[in-house]
């Protein structure tokens, strides 16, 4: 197996509304992202969603959550992926959320399933873990990722790298 | 500089250097940002909801358990 670094995004002093990898090279069998996050958003841990091919609607989700002091788990769907933890504007200083997702078989006809483990970091009592599959039913390849906040900016140092795994 | 927010596309069929483009959001990705956040956090009021009635159960069936007469560590050990 070769674990191979295609890209890196980084966000700059302004911040930006969304990150977004297109022209994915299919030369490889499974796709990893790493992704290091914090949002404007004033909620010390919230949401990045993720949507592929520019798709807005189709997306399934299960997952397991825990706090700390509570497990949940449900299952569903909407208009993305929305199960990586990033921490926000009010979050311990120089704290990002972390994630990391793993596309299966990314380049075949096959609906495509993706698992997402990630948490919030806020060096506090209260943290929060997550992992999560998650699937479309889109049989077109993926050729592209993007990641973003429903309505607050992803702050400067957010980073996402994508590798390919052949 | 604008106010308008921004998005970064990183375009992996072009060669490195020439890939990254930051681009101002159009009024129809604004509307469709607004919309998102809309559902979003229904969607998060929905599952805050879930967790609450989950913990409340959860408390509801302790309580019982030790009505019961279990002891505290029984109980620990049956549900956590």
């Amino acid at each position: 197996m070769t674990m191979t670094l295609v890209e890196t995004i980084t966000v700059g002093s302004g911040g930006a509304s969304s990150i977004e990898f297109t022209g994915i090279p299919q030369d490889g069998k499974d796709l990893v992202v790493t992704f290091s996050s914090r949002t404007a958003r004033v909620n010390s841990v919230g949401f990045v969603e993720t949507q592929i091919n520019a798709l807005t609607s189709g997306y399934s989700y299960l997952y397991f959550y825990g706090d700390g002091s509570s497990v949940t788990s449900s299952s569903g769907g909407g208009n993305s992926w929305r199960w990586i933890y990033t921490n926000g504007d009010d979050s311990t200083s120089n704290t990002f959320g972390s994630a990391q997702l793993y596309f299966s078989n990314y380049s075949s006809s096959n609906a495509k399933s993706v698992s997402v483990d990630s948490v919030g970091e806020n060096n506090a009592t209260a943290a929060r873990a997550i992992l999560s599959a998650n699937s479309h039913t889109t049989t077109a390849a993926i050729t592209s990722i993007k990641f973003f906040e429903t309505s607050y900016n992803l702050l400067e140092h957010t980073t996402a790298s994508l590798y390919t795994i052949s | 500089m604008s106010d308008t927010p921004v998005k970064i596309v990183v375009d992996l069929s072009k060669p490195k250097g020439q890939r990254e483009s930051i681009i101002e959001l159009t009024s129809a990705e604004l509307t469709e940002r607004e919309e998102m956040r809309i559902e979003s956090e229904a969607t998060q009021a929905a599952e805050d909801k879930a967790q609450k009635e989950t913990a409340k159960k959860k408390l509801s069936g302790r309580n019982k358990l030790l009505d019961l007469g279990l002891t505290e560590a029984e109980v620990t050990a049956l549900i956590g």
